[in-house]
């Protein structure tokens, strides 16, 4: 026994350190975090590209809504100018070039101030751009309502009363300290499909990486001299360990790098979340507002159950990746030289990953309905769906029902799997189907 | 799985007394309908080469794998040095398969500290013999090269002295010499015979008979997944010894087809000849130099191990 585990050891080593060094490796590792941060960059970068093309924009306003002066905004010029708009139009065509504006702008009327709808014009041989569109009207919007406020006597804070925002605060029943915010419900989806996310990618990846690593065995033909020194059962716990240690690497460097790059994109080229980067909604954005929330969900983070979430999150992920990964096992030394035919044999085990994905998506929505209970209970499910549940609270007995379940299915898939492993990494040239794998399991 | 002493089997007792060190006793496999092995029983003695000899298909792997601890028989017993064989038994059995493989990615030393490790070396006695070995065939500057960029060849040996690395007591070799130039294979061929003076029981299966003939001092010959023919090189020839003769002979001699003894030509100035029963060599010779033949050599035609295995194998 103690020869076993020192081999496992040994193997678990080998499978863990051959992988690490790798260059693919080790590139994976930083330079996904890297890519990532160039990505968001560059979609920043775009998206913050400001037209170097000025625009210069003659205002008609003969009733004086923008009460004798216009913010310019950078590249967008407003002048106001006395001439009406007709013979402006005529000189811009008599002049052409030397005419000093691309655009003309005729201001609304006054009067009618109960009207809600106006319509503006513009003249330009140029198109309205993107860039340009919101600034013109807004600048507009703001003065209609300054002029309309004017006109009906109105003050500034009576109008602005007059805008009523709600949020639903959800409390428990019973009153308690821990009273979470409006954004609970919402962090707790999050915090879910995080969860669910992770686990879905980390099966499928590292699952695949360990039926690659015993189809290579098989190929190579070094298992036939690794089983003339070891059982075939602990060669393939270190291979299934070995990956699931690297898998941990990985996303542990990825849990560092990713929000530190993110971080180093944010300080170097100024992108901050704050939506003043959307210049639509800038007009009822508040920033005080922005503070309360950020404080609120940083209280609701804290608020989360994370003794607890984060143990069986983990105990989740082991008993998933267990699980998956032996079956992996299973199907990579059952497979030939032939990639592409044994493909046919990992469906069975994909169908159930992918279900169990699309399960804990309609379970972030409706996590107590009967679907994400039982499916979250069901052990090839669970490790999937229940920790997207978990930020919900699901009745205890749930948890435990479904980690015994993940726990016994985990051992016993372990077990068959390495009752198939040993017959398939000894079986050249043949093509083997599921009905072969049932029958290896049980003889 | 109690391992049991045993008087060595009565056949063995009859030849000479040896030091067994694996002995097969009616082993059968099968796989699903088909029986890969039907009975086979063989003893291989420490200190020896011995020859397991087949054709393609007459279920030398699956004596191979059953041998090193692989897969276990379905009926009938392996035992080594009398005890029964098992996974305990890994760490004193050395494996090179006929189809080669090593970890690619891995580094020459390293991979041999490895395997040697696996089957019980603690690092620094793999780290030293691996160094040992590898100065012995020439590849020490190999040690921090990848295994992929080592020739077919060079690969080759390396896992030999990953076979031999853990001072194995049972070697068991499969076609050792295949893709081996002719130099290397002399070498290797120096190599295996050392291991077995020093007192290792090796086992070379191969097809290729000239090998066995050349270096193994006991055989078992496998066909159809039974023992056709098992026992020292010596007593093999001695029981297909045949009644032919060869004769060399000063030409001209133009002896009478007619006479007492079947002459078959086979070229210039030899003649074979398969006494017939009540004949001696003596008769023969008086009768050729009555015919006038001037006789320069006489011997007795041994039969190859080619044409024995030939001759068995093609029998129904």
């Amino acid at each position: 026994m103690t020869n076993m585990m020192k081999q496992l050891r040994l193997i678990v080593e080998r499978e863990y350190v051959t992988r690490v060094r790798r260059a693919s490796f080790i590139a994976a590792t930083f330079l996904t975090p890297l890519a990532f941060g160039v990505f968001i960059a560059i979609i920043h970068f775009i998206f913050r590209y400001e037209s170097d093309d000025a625009l210069r924009i003659a205002v008609v306003d003969p009733d004086h809504i923008f009460g004798g002066a216009i913010a310019d905004e950078k590249n967008v010029y407003f002048k106001l100018v006395g001439e009406p708009a007709d013979s402006l139009r005529s000189r811009a065509v008599r002049e052409g070039d030397r005419f000093p504006f691309d655009a003309i702008l005729a201001a609304p009327r006054a009067g009618q101030v109960l009207r809600k709808d106006y319509q503006v014009d513009y003249f330009s041989d140029r198109k309205l751009t993107l860039d340009a569109e919101p600034i013109l009207l807004e600048r507009l919007q703001g003065a209609l309502r300054r002029h309309k406020i004017r006109q009906l006597n109105l003050k500034e804070e009576e109008l602005t009363a007059l805008d009523t925002r709600l949020v639903i605060r959800a409390h428990p029943m019973q009153p308690s300290e821990d009273d979470s915010s409006p954004f609970a419900g919402k962090i707790a989806a999050a915090i879910g499909v995080v969860m669910g996310l992770v686990m879905y990618t980390t099966v499928f990846i590292y699952g695949m990486m360990v039926m690659r690593g015993v189809m290579e065995e098989k190929t190579n033909r070094i298992v036939e001299v690794m089983v003339s020194s070891v059982r075939p059962f602990p060669l393939m716990m270190g291979k299934i360990i070995g990956i699931g240690a690297v898998g941990l690497t990985q996303v542990a460097v990825w849990a560092v790098l990713i929000p530190g790059i993110l971080l180093a994109v944010n300080l170097i080229f100024g992108i901050s979340p704050r939506p003043d980067t959307l210049p639509i909604e800038t007009v009822d954005w508040n920033p005080a507002d922005a503070e309360l929330m950020i404080e609120q969900i940083a209280y609701d983070l804290y608020q989360m159950r994370w003794r607890l979430i984060l143990p069986l999150f983990v105990l989740y992920f082991l008993g998933g990746y267990f699980m998956y990964a032996a079956l992996f096992a299973a199907v990579g030394s059952a497979m030939s030289d032939d990639l592409g035919e044994g493909q046919s044999l990992t469906i069975p085990i994909t169908i159930p990953v992918v279900l169990a994905s699309y399960i804990m998506l309609a379970a972030i929505q409706a996590p107590h309905s009967t679907l994400a209970v039982w499916a979250s209970i069901f052990p090839l499910f669970s490790p999937i769906v229940m920790p997207a549940r978990l930020p919900f609270d699901p009745a205890w007995w749930q948890v435990a029902l479904s980690l015994f379940l993940l726990g016994l299915t985990a051992v016993a898939l372990v077990w068959l799997s390495g009752r198939i492993y040993r017959t398939g990494i000894l079986l050249y040239g043949k093509k083997v189907n599921l009905m072969d794998l049932l029958r290896w399991m049980f003889r | 799985m109690n391992g049991r002493l045993r008087e060595p089997p009565a056949a063995l007792k009859q030849e000479e007394i040896m030091d067994v060190l694996l002995e097969l006793q009616e082993v059968s496999k099968r796989y699903g309908d088909k029986i890969a092995v039907d009975g086979v029983s063989f003893s291989a003695p420490a200190g020896q080469l011995f020859g397991l000899l087949g054709p393609n298909g007459a279920g030398k792997t699956s004596i191979i794998r059953m041998i090193t601890t692989i897969t276990r028989p379905d009926s009938g017993k392996l035992f080594f040095e009398g005890r029964s064989l098992g996974g305990r038994h890994q760490s004193v059995i050395g494996y090179l398969p006929e189809e080669r493989g090593l970890y690619k990615k891995m580094y020459v030393g390293e991979h041999l500290i490895y395997l040697g490790r696996l089957k019980g070396m603690d690092k620094a006695d793999a780290r030293q013999k691996a160094g040992e070995w590898l100065e012995r065939f020439g590849l020490s500057e190999r040690w921090g090269q990848r295994v992929e960029e080592l020739s077919k060849g060079l690969q080759q040996q390396v896992q030999f002295i990953a076979t031999v690395l853990h001072r194995p007591r049972l070697i068991m070799l499969d076609e050792p010499f295949s893709g081996l130039d002719p130099v290397n294979a002399g070498k290797l061929k120096e190599e295996i015979r050392g291991l077995a003076q020093a007192g290792a029981a090796v086992i070379l299966s191969t097809h290729r008979m000239e090998q066995v003939e050349a270096i193994c001092q006991r055989l078992v010959l496998i066909n159809q997944g039974r023992t056709v023919l098992e026992g020292s090189l010596e007593a093999v020839r001695g029981r297909f010894q045949q009644n032919r003769y060869r004769l060399q002979y000063a030409a001209p001699w133009a002896p009478a087809a007619d006479g007492p003894y079947p002459l078959l030509p086979i070229g210039e100035g030899e003649v074979a000849v398969d006494l017939p029963a009540g004949h001696t060599p003596n008769d023969f010779l008086a009768w050729a130099m009555a015919a006038g033949a001037t006789v320069s050599s006489f011997r007795q035609d041994a039969p190859s191990l080619n044409d024995i295995f030939i001759r068995l194998v093609k029998q129904p």
